[in-house]
């Protein structure tokens, strides 16, 4: 048995000796079928394996998954490009850029939205502060799960892929807001759905 | 300077003692203990008014206390005063906390969408001291929201605290009352004159020093937030005042310029100029890549080498020529000026695009560098005399300057000119109305002492005899002279040697000495002795063929007497282009070069004073290079190296050639010019370029050219009549090249001059008539 040589001797390192093996010869069959005894165990037991992908579990309720930007009854956008997500966000992994809501362009209610809103998921840790942060509720976090991808391009998420879809009811802004109503009236979920005079032909 | 006695008083506030001159206002005496006073109104610069009440303290004077809390920002300390604030009071603590709690009671909860949010100091002092919850359940009042008071400054009224700095800010430092507090109690808010906005040239101070959202940039409005931009200290490329600036930049964009605080300078405001006249650095048509005309006579994207190498082949063998235009950084202009002298050999370098005068020549070699005024000189001058200069236009800080020393002390003030300036109506001056030309006599009358200041600008070339007078003017009565150019790389300039009688440091090409100094600090043998053209000169150098290339840095051939001369020598000579933009130089040029904007680079600029303005890349890692790093290379495919490929080498090599205290020439004065003689219809053209117009580098920036005052003809009441015009009649200039038409308005002029803006929407007065002030126009009922 050769001793280990340090190859650093000058930092005052010395040579040990190796630890022995000990081997003492073959052991009996018996002890050796107590060593698969877990093994065996198992064999009867109802399998864990779930047959992803074919098959997939629903996650718990509250799962942090991606994330969805929503949208307001009538279809506005809840976001108002505060960047305070991105602000909350540890890993800066959200990029938001704000811009003033005008007349013939309004795509949430009140003064202001957001025009760049991009979630870079190789950077985000789905901690979920960015939707504690979000004063207008319109960042939240969906169960999906399966953001795999091949390339850096298609990770970063924009905008148009976090949207909420439009649901019944809704329409797709850019339009005006529900008449006589205020941004007020929208925070506080009195606005019902999209109204007639909301629609705007889009070219 | 003599030192002044002043009084000191020692107070004890939270029980640690301080002594302070007397005078000195309780919040400021706790300031140099470290003890930080909430605060919205109060502010250093500013008179105190006491109006937002959320600097409460505790006070007692010799053993006898205030009955209530008494705002520390409206009262000076006294002998025996004890102060408590919130730190050591529970009365001022909850003082304060019920302040906070009125005042945050009608603000609106709408921080998300606010831009003040995360720099805002009713955030962080509510958080500070204020109350952790609110008592108030009722409906908070609400206005209208946001209201434009001006193009670029947009007013939030549910949010103001009421603390008045903008109004006391436009009207004590300003000069401009355009804004003013309206109605009373519960609905009192901030308000515009009806049918007068807020038009003033340094509204853009109001919203960096409102403490809440609610006056606001329309440029930078939902733009940013604090924590995504990166500041850097830098300075004002705009004029030759000098301030010192913060940029902050997000992903590589400049977007918004705040007022740095530089007490000897620009103290802690600017321009609406230098604080949002940036966007061409941002244009889309920046050039990017270098560029060389191919056979075809067309320009096509080339590789730097390539680039360079037509460049320096171009360059080689011909007698060259360099200008520079006025707002190179001071190593740019070194590099310009070592650049002709060791790869060109020549002594042909100009930095002046404007109408300059021989005269002016022999100012700017003999006495320019020696001038030693400052900003401090004006703060103690028993008088202003103003000579072609129009500061608010022209370099707005020092109008601040003149302007807080005429609302302190009502100084003195003369202004000699052709025509009465809103600016020196602010200033209360003493105006001496003289036809365009016969300045000079004017200023020769002029009674002044030692410490009266004479401001001279730029224009001073364009009359005959005036810099001759102001010279002579200053050596009779003792009086101080300030040369004040419009921009901010001229004084720079001349330090640096870009002109053609002067080596860097004021060295004088004639003096055999100083050219041996300057070519050992050069390695090289010999430097070029004949004395350089000036830019008027070179360009017809260039037409008569006796020069063949020029090297040209920003300039614009609209801002030159003779345009088309310049242009033809343009396109006569082989030009080497630096350019950041498409431009009409890049039109005509031979090989063009992309080069870094303010933002882009580091540097300095020498403002009017001669005192160093550094700035540094504001934006770390752009492509673009200086023109510094440009002509080295340039200067190295010619095998003539300046090898100065940082800036931090140029700023070292100038600051060793830097000061120079070998022979100087003296100036040679010249003789007014007479009386012109007109006839009915016929008027003296006179001008200046005000602060907002169709500059360049303004280009872009919508917001801002809405608050430009509007393009007009200025006439004098006795002309008015005798076309037969009254305000807002239109009225025809014209000369033998083209005709401007304009509204008229009837004003303080000289009954024999007519004034039009330089450079303003409709009104191009060097590119319409080639001429721009002395001039002889006709004035006609259009």
């Amino acid at each position: 048995m050769s001793d280990i040589q340090p190859t650093r001797r000058d930092l005052g390192l010395e040579a040990v000796q190796s630890a022995p093996v000990n081997n003492d010869g073959p052991v009996s069959f018996g002890k050796q079928m107590l060593g698969f005894w877990v093994t065996f165990q198992a064999m009867f037991k109802k399998p864990n394996t779930v047959q992803y992908p074919e098959v997939k579990e629903p996650t718990a309720p509250r799962f942090h998954g991606r994330h969805q930007l929503n949208r307001h009854p009538d279809g506005l956008e809840k976001c108002i490009g505060c960047e305070l997500c991105a602000w909350a966000c540890p890993a800066d992994a959200i990029y938001v850029e704000g811009e003033s809501n005008t007349e013939e362009n309004r795509m949430s209610p009140g003064e202001r939205y957001g025009k760049v809103y991009q979630i870079n998921y190789l950077r985000c840790v789905f901690c979920g502060l960015c939707i504690e942060a979000c004063p207008t509720r319109a960042l939240t976090m969906t169960n999906e799960y399966e953001l795999a991808d091949d390339s850096r391009e298609s990770l970063i998420y924009e905008k148009m892929d976090l949207l909420a879809p439009l649901q019944q009811g809704m329409l797709m802004p850019p339009h005006p807001m529900y008449p006589d109503m205020n941004d007020t009236n929208y925070y506080k979920g009195e606005v019902p759905g999209s109204h007639p005079s909301q629609e705007v032909a889009h070219d | 300077m003599s030192a002044e006695v002043v009084d000191m008083i020692t107070v004890v506030i939270d029980g640690f003692e301080i002594t302070v001159p007397k005078g000195t206002l309780v919040i400021r005496a706790a300031e140099k203990l470290g003890i930080q006073i909430p605060r919205f109104c109060d502010h250093p610069l500013l008179e105190p008014v006491g109006a937002c009440r959320q600097c409460l303290v505790d006070i007692e004077i010799n053993g006898r206390a205030f009955p209530k809390p008494q705002a520390s920002c409206t009262i000076p300390v006294e002998t025996g005063m004890i102060v408590k604030t919130q730190l050591t009071s529970a009365v001022a603590k909850k003082a304060q906390e019920g302040v906070m709690e009125l005042l945050l009671m009608n603000h609106p909860l709408d921080c998300p969408v606010c831009d003040k949010g995360g720099e805002c100091p009713l955030q962080n002092q509510a958080m500070s001291t204020g109350r952790s919850e609110s008592r108030f359940t009722g409906v908070k009042r609400t206005f209208e929201k946001p209201i434009h008071i001006s193009t670029q400054v947009l007013l939030d009224r549910e949010r103001c605290v009421l603390c008045a700095r903008c109004t006391r800010f436009s009207d004590q430092i300003a000069g401009d009352p355009f804004i003013t507090l309206n109605e009373r109690g519960a609905l009192q808010q901030v308000g515009i004159y009806e049918n007068q906005p807020f038009e003033s040239y340094f509204s853009g101070n109001t919203v960096q020093i409102c403490p809440v959202g609610a006056l606001t940039g329309a440029s930078y409005r939902f733009r940013a937030r604090p924590f995504d931009l990166v500041s850097t200290p830098s300075a004002c490329e705009h004029c030759a005042s000098g301030c010192s600036l913060r940029t902050d930049v997000r992903r590589g964009k400049t977007l918004r310029r705040l007022a740095g605080d530089d007490a000897e300078v620009n103290e802690e405001w600017n321009c609406d100029k230098g604080r949002w006249a940036f966007v061409y650095t941002n244009a889309h048509d920046r050039l990017t890549e270098p560029m060389i005309r191919d056979a075809s006579g067309e320009l096509r994207p080339a590789s730097w080498p390539e680039a360079l190498a037509v460049a320096a082949a171009g360059l080689a063998g011909k007698t060259a020529a360099v200008l520079t235009g006025g707002r190179v950084s001071v190593e740019d202009a070194y590099g310009y000026s070592k650049f002709a002298r060791v790869s060109l050999n020549t002594n042909d370098i100009d930095f002046r695009s404007r109408i300059s005068s021989v005269e002016e020549d022999e100012f700017l070699a003999t006495k320019t560098l020696t001038l030693k005024t400052s900003y401090r000189d004006i703060d103690r001058a028993d008088s202003v005399l103003l000579v072609a200069f129009e500061p608010e236009e022209e370099s707005p800080i020092v109008f601040l300057r003149i302007n807080k020393q005429v609302h302190k002390r009502s100084l003195k003030v003369t202004a000699i000119a052709s025509k009465l300036s809103i600016g020196n109506e602010k200033l209360k001056s003493n105006f001496i109305c003289v036809a365009p030309g016969l300045e000079a006599q004017a200023v020769a009358n002029q009674e002044l002492t030692a410490k009266s200041v004479i401001l001279v600008g730029e224009r001073a070339s364009e009359s005959v005899g005036l810099l001759s007078a102001v010279v002579a003017l200053a050596e009779k009565t003792g009086a101080k002279i300030a040369w004040i150019p419009r921009r901010s790389g001229e004084r720079g300039a001349i330090a640096a040697g870009a002109i053609g009688q002067l080596l860097p440091g004021g060295r004088l090409v004639s003096d055999a000495a100083a050219r041996v100094d300057v070519a050992a600090v050069w390695g090289v043998a010999t430097l070029p002795t004949a004395l350089g053209r000036n830019a008027k000169e070179i360009i017809s150098s260039v037409n008569e063929g006796k020069i063949g290339a020029l090297v040209v840095g920003g300039i614009d051939p609209l801002d030159s007497e003779d345009h088309q001369a310049t242009l033809a020598a343009l396109k006569k000579a082989f030009v080497v282009s630096l350019e950041i933009r498409p431009s009409a130089v890049t039109q005509l040029a031979d090989v063009v070069l992309p080069v870094a904007v303010v933002s882009e680079k580091s540097g300095s600029f020498l403002n009017w004073e001669g005192r160093a303005r550094a700035f540094d890349a504001a934006v770390a890692d752009s492509l673009q290079r200086s023109d510094l790093r440009i002509l080295s290379m340039i200067s190295d495919q010619m095998k003539k190296p300046i090898n100065l490929s940082t800036v931090k080498a140029a700023a070292k090599e100038f600051a060793t050639l830097a000061s120079w205290d070998g022979a100087s020439s003296t100036f040679t004065s010249c003789a007014p010019i007479a009386q012109k003689k007109l006839s009915a219809h016929e008027a003296l053209l006179t001008s200046w370029r005000r602060l907002l117009d169709e500059g360049t580098l303004q280009q872009g920036e919508e917001n801002l050219a809405g608050t430009a005052r509007k393009s007009v003809v200025v006439i004098s009441p006795k002309r008015a009549s005798a076309i037969g015009v009254v305000d807002g009649d239109k009225v025809r200039v014209s000369n033998e090249h083209g005709a401007i038409v304009l509204p008229v308005l009837v004003e303080m002029i000289h009954d024999d001059a007519v004034w039009l803006p330089r450079n303003s929407r409709g009104s191009h007065l060097l590119a319409t008539f080639g001429v721009a002030s002395g001039a002889v126009v006709t004035v006609v009922k259009d």
